[in-house]
């Protein structure tokens, strides 16, 4: 029995289109034939009607309707369906045989045409005696028709044609063989599927009709195949929600039939046939859910009718099919829109129909005792019938429950592995990731049970990191069994111990005997031996393997096999750890490695080696079993105990301010005369599962036991892959005196005072001082600063000085001066670098150190000059007038802090004013406490102005000053005040009295009144005096002056 | 056996991951915690419940008990998620440790007899 077998039959699975047959065309040698045909056949899309068509010559002997039965009465059915009914339907009973006869209305010789037309119709009608199909005629013309009922001659034709053919007039009709060919077909079609609607019609009624002759007892059979029938042909007339109402009633109708070993198949195949039938005009009606219901119920009813205990391998086959095509037709009606959702796609049905198929194999196997017993296929098919096909379906042509054992071939596993990978790929559809993986596993076994372990590794391997990820041991620990065993029988050395490494570690589930067992395996393999075969391997291919095993172990001698352990949980964990974040320069970089076996045995390495970022250090961390030579048992894990190796080495300068990491840890297993098998950890160590671990031992507040002194608790090391090399300590001291804060403008003294603590000569001693970088940028155009002291330093000077050799130091001290022209905040740098030969174990490096002080200081402004401007009476003046002496007064206010000395100052006028004398510095060598002030007085005229002129510019005023602790050497800082403008105005008339500054009783006072013309104009000036009572009064009471330019003139 | 069993639930998280996710969007507070029927398959039902702290708890049933509506179904997981809280506050209980408990484990196998 092929699989085959259980395949629908195709006339089951295409969509039934009236079958419509096309005689008289001459397809090969008539063009115009051709055409005509070419006009039906091409472009049938959706949008033109359902009609599947056929040339046949015009004798073509359609299949012969076999005379109908009168009475039911003493007729007992066979079985339910004939195999050939749906082809017969669809292929080879026409609905409708349309004769194409060339004809034009104006035929010559009309009489012969008409009578060889009416033969060829009488012709078909004899090849479909007793048959309800209709013939039609249509008459290909070399004319367009005029419009019906203007060509007499036509419709007189036409008639005749009918009567000698026997033909309604529904059924003749035109070609014109015009331009418009394919317009024409169209309409034809259309007509045409009338037609066939019709017969359908009647075949449905035909079917119905015999109902009432059937009973209940005998005739069970019959009822199902008439609704079948009848389903069938609404079906074809597309009328699928009939159609679908009588498989529905026809699949009930199956399930009342009594069942019993030799119709079980029948019945089983039948109820197939039909779901399949209803599935697929659910889906067509977009009623996915009734599909799946059915399906549901489908299965549920079949599920129990397995048959004989020795067909239950039938039964699983065609289960699986029934799932494989729910699958198949869920999977289109998704292709044609129909949305699919996570927990209902047909992945589910792929994958029930594999785990069926799969549940056959095991049953075939044991029906037959094991693959190995393949009996041979009988020698004369017992399948063959004389003519290949059986009667009806689903019936065997030999008598059930003989020959059963010698029947069926070996499954083919590829059935079950396509399944499965259509199953995953629906499933990653749905995003169901676990879904997929587990169905991987499946697929993996499947391939391990074929003996494609190359495969079956493949994927075993791709969904192991998952299962690993998610912590599911028991289901990993039976994935990596199969691996192994796949491996093993391959003999992939690599692959073998990594697997097994799993499987003896901690996340496997294996019992104890197990996991010794194989270590004991992977032993033998660091020993080059063949290892022991895995339980439940086939005998034949353990031989193969053992074979192959033996191939390696002499070829492959001293071969070195790198696994990396990062990605698995191997038996073997490994935490490395410096043990500080940082080491100084001058101190020795210590590393530790721990290591913890959870195996059953022992287990011995040969060597242990670090990895770090710079290479050269890893000379120094290296263990094994020539160098230094630790104690042999040290190189021995013992299982449940953490070893720690410790290690040392002394960074070098160059890597001061570097990191240095650990990039991986190598440990090497086996011996150079056997096998090496390094085991690689990337970083610091730890593998897939030691990161939950050490989260959940972090949680964990058990008491830990006591452990004894060396020991560690593995759950207490942590690993620690890098560390910071950092300069030396450095032992001087710098210290910076000076007297804050900074005035503004001033050269302000910092004393750098650098002290060494150092054992020895600390060589190349460099300073840098200055402004720290990294403020604002603004301050760094502001700060100067220099060495020398002496003289005053401009924009010239930088704001930081780098490197300033110092030499080999003794104690020693460094001026500094700084000149800030703004006020604010500064931070300042010293750093102090140096480098100093040391000595570490034995190795002499050089050790460069450096010191850093930083230092904040504020600017403030040295004093504040206040400037007004007086009469000569000290009377505060608003303005100035021309050619009238006033007076510059200037208040200096000392703010700062220390004792202020004023060296001079000067008074530079602008050409708008001038001096009434000689102006000297009168704050000369003055000394400003805090807070005090000082004033200095100076006697101005205001040179006449051009008329309009409101202010005038007075000039500046420059202090010239030091800090009273300066010494000598410090220059003097001039500090500009510009002196503000003051409003002028210009008098036309001056009056000036001349008053003794006092008078005596009874004597005279003489007064003396200057009146001035300040005009170019003559002027008439009156003027009166009007004396007070306490004075007599002598002179001139009422004067009138005459024109005066610009002259005295003087009263008494 | 007891592998199938794993598969299933390791499988049934697809689909719990899938309702947890599109109900998270919508307000996490007041979520349902029991998420029904996860998936059929031919042979058995598995039910999913999702504690507000993602604790996930799954029954798998054999598909022919028609005894265990989804009332009942629920009532168990009441009792689970309260006796796994009971255990949860054990303070000498370490979270992601396997469960050690004797009430718990009496509490389960009690809930199995009872399906029986």
């Amino acid at each position: 029995m092929s699989p085959a077998q259980w395949d629908l039959p195709p006339e089951l699975c295409c969509r039934p289109m009236a079958f419509v047959a096309l005689t008289g065309l001459d397809v090969v040698y008539n063009a115009v034939h051709r055409a005509i045909w070419d006009a039906f056949c091409a472009n049938r899309r959706a949008d033109r009607v359902p009609i599947s068509f056929k040339v046949l010559p015009g004798d073509h002997e359609y299949p012969k309707c076999r005379t109908k039965r009168t009475s039911y009465e003493w007729y007992i059915p066979k079985g339910i369906l004939k195999t050939g009914w749906m082809n017969k339907h669809l292929n080879l009973v026409p609905a409708l045989v349309v004769l194409f006869y060339e004809l034009d209305w104006d035929e010559p010789q009309w009489k012969e045409k008409q009578s060889e037309c009416a033969t060829k119709v009488e012709i078909v009608r004899t090849s479909l005696q007793g048959r309800n199909t209709k013939v039609a005629v249509v008459l290909i013309q070399k004319k367009t028709p005029l419009p019906p009922g203007e060509d007499v001659m036509a419709s007189e034709r036409a008639a005749a044609l009918c009567n000698a053919c026997d033909l309604s007039g529904k059924s003749l009709f035109v070609l014109p063989h015009t331009d418009h060919l394919v317009g024409y077909i169209i309409r034809l079609e259309n007509a045409f599927y009338e037609h066939a609607q019709t017969y359908y019609y009647t075949e449905i009624r035909r079917v119905k009709s015999h109902k009432e002759f059937l009973n209940k007892t005998t005739h069970q059979l019959l009822f199902v195949r008439h609704q079948f029938k009848t389903a069938f042909f609404s079906e074809l007339k597309q009328d699928t929600q009939n159609a679908l109402k009588y498989y529905r009633a026809a699949y009930s109708l199956i399930h009342e039939l009594r069942t019993h070993e030799t119709n079980i198949l029948e019945i089983k195949t039948m109820a197939g046939f039909i779901n399949y039938k209803i599935c697929r005009l659910c889906f067509q009606h977009n009623t996915p859910l009734d599909a799946i219901a059915q399906f549901r119920k489908h299965i549920d009813l079949c599920k129990k009718k397995i048959g004989s205990a020795e067909l239950a391998f039938e039964h699983a086959a065609w289960m699986s099919k029934q799932f494989q095509y729910f699958g198949d037709l869920f999977d289109e009606a998704i292709k044609l829109g129909l949305t699919a959702i996570q927990t209902q796609n047909p992945g589910f049905y792929y994958q029930q129909a594999a785990h069926y198929a799969q549940e056959r194999k095991r049953l075939a196997f044991q029906l037959c005792g094991g693959p190995e017993a393949n009996l041979g296929y009988p020698a004369p098919d017992p399948l063959e019938t004389p003519t290949g096909i059986l009667d009806f379906y689903g019936q065997r042509a030999w008598r059930q429950g003989h020959q059963i054992s010698t029947c069926f071939k070996l499954v083919s596993q590829e059935l079950i592995i396509a399944l499965l990978s259509n199953a995953v790929a629906q499933f990653k559809k749905y995003k169901c990731p676990r879904m997929k993986s587990r169905l991987m596993v499946q697929m993996g076994e499947e391939y391990y049970h074929t003996k494609d372990y190359a495969k079956a590794l493949k994927l075993l391997d791709y969904v192991m990191c998952d299962y690993r990820t998610e912590r599911w041991w028991g289901l990993l620990t039976s994935i990596l069994g199969t691996a192994l065993r796949c491996s093993y029988l391959m003999a992939q050395v690599k692959d073998y111990v990594s697997y097994s490494m799993e499987l003896v570690g901690r996340a496997s589930m294996l019992r104890e005997d197990q996991k010794s067992r194989i270590q004991k395996n992977v032993a033998k393999v660091l020993k080059n031996e063949p290892p022991e075969a895995e339980p439940d391997c086939d005998p034949s291919a353990v031989k193969a393997a053992q074979a192959l095993w033996n191939e390696r172990g002499s070829q492959a001698s001293g071969e070195d096999l790198i696994l990396e352990v990062q990605d698995s949980v191997p038996f073997v964990q490994c935490k490395a750890r410096f043990l500080h974040p940082s080491f100084h320069l001058d101190v020795p970089v210590q590393l530790h490695v721990f290591l913890l076996t959870d195996s059953p045995h022992p287990v011995r390495f040969s060597k242990l080696c670090v990895s770090l970022s710079n290479q050269d250090y890893n000379q120094y961390c290296v263990v094994d079993s020539l160098g230094q030579a630790p104690a042999q048992e040290d190189m021995c894990l013992v299982p449940g105990r953490t070893h720690r190796y410790s290690f040392r080495f002394v960074a070098r300068p160059e890597d001061v301010g570097k990191k240095i990491e650990i990039t991986g840890v190598d440990l090497m297993l086996g011996s150079e005369n056997g096998r090496c098998i390094f085991l690689n950890w990337r970083g610091g160590g730890g593998d897939a599962a030691s990161s939950h671990e050490a989260l959940q031992a972090t949680r964990s507040f058990k008491r830990r036991g006591r452990l004894p002194e060396n020991e560690v608790d593995w759950d207490t090391v942590s690993i620690q892959a890098s560390t910071m090399i950092i300069s030396r300590v450095p032992r001087i001291s710098v210290q910076l005196h000076h007297e804050p804060p900074a005035l503004n403008n001033e050269m302000y003294c910092m004393m750098v005072t650098i002290q060494s603590h150092e054992d020895i000569v600390a060589r190349d001693l460099k300073l840098t001082a200055g402004l720290k970088p990294g403020q604002d940028a603004n301050l760094s155009h502001t700060t100067h600063v220099t060495l020398d002291g002496s003289k005053m330093c401009d924009d010239s000077h930088r704001a930081l000085l780098p490197d300033i050799p110092m030499g080999d130091l003794q104690p020693q001290e460094k001026p500094l001066s700084i000149r800030c022209s703004t006020t604010g905040p500064r931070i300042f740098l010293v750093h102090v670098a140096y480098t100093v030969d040391t000595c570490i174990e034995g190795r002499d490096i050089v050790c460069k150190c450096h010191k850093d002080e930083t230092v904040t200081i504020e600017t403030v402004v040295p004093f504040e000059v206040a400037v007004k401007f007086v009469s000569t009476k000290f009377e505060h003046l608003e303005h100035v007038f021309v050619d009238v002496p006033f007076l510059l007064m200037t208040d200096i206010l000392s703010m700062s802090p220390w004792p202020l000395h004023l060296v001079t100052s000067e008074l530079q006028l602008a050409p708008t004013m001038a001096a009434v004398d000689q102006p000297a510095s009168q704050v000369e060598e003055v000394v400003l406490q805090t807070g005090e002030s000082a004033s200095e007085c100076f006697c101005l005229t205001c040179p006449p102005v051009h008329h309009g002129t409101t202010g005038v510019a007075s000039g500046q005023y420059v202090m010239s000053w030091k800090r009273k602790s300066a010494n000598a050497t410090i220059p003097v800082v001039n500090t500009v005040i510009t002196l503000p403008h003051v409003a002028v105005e210009t008098i036309p008339l001056y009056v000036h009295a001349d008053l003794p500054s006092f008078g005596r009783v009874r004597e005279s006072l003489p007064v003396k009144y200057h009146i001035q013309n300040r005009t170019a104009i003559v002027q008439e000036v009156e003027m009166s005096v009007e004396p007070s009572d306490a004075f007599m009064f002598s002179g001139l009471k009422q004067v009138l002056v005459v024109p005066l330019i610009d002259t005295h003139s003087v009263a008494a | 056996i007891e592998l199938k069993f794993h598969y299933t639930v390791h499988t049934s998280l697809d689909v719990v991951e899938e309702k947890v996710s599109a109900v998270g969007k919508v307000i996490v507070d007041q979520r349902e915690l029991y998420l029904g029927l996860l998936y059929p398959t031919e042979d058995y039902k598995v039910y999913g419940y999702v504690t507000n702290s993602k604790v996930k708890f799954v029954i798998v049933v054999d598909s022919s008990n028609t005894s265990l509506r989804d009332n009942e179904i629920r009532s168990m997981f009441r009792k689970l998620h309260n006796s796994f809280t009971d255990v949860m506050c054990n303070p000498f209980y370490n979270p992601g440790d396997p469960i050690q408990s004797k009430v718990f484990d009496s509490m389960v196998s009690s809930m199995m007899v009872q399906t029986c």
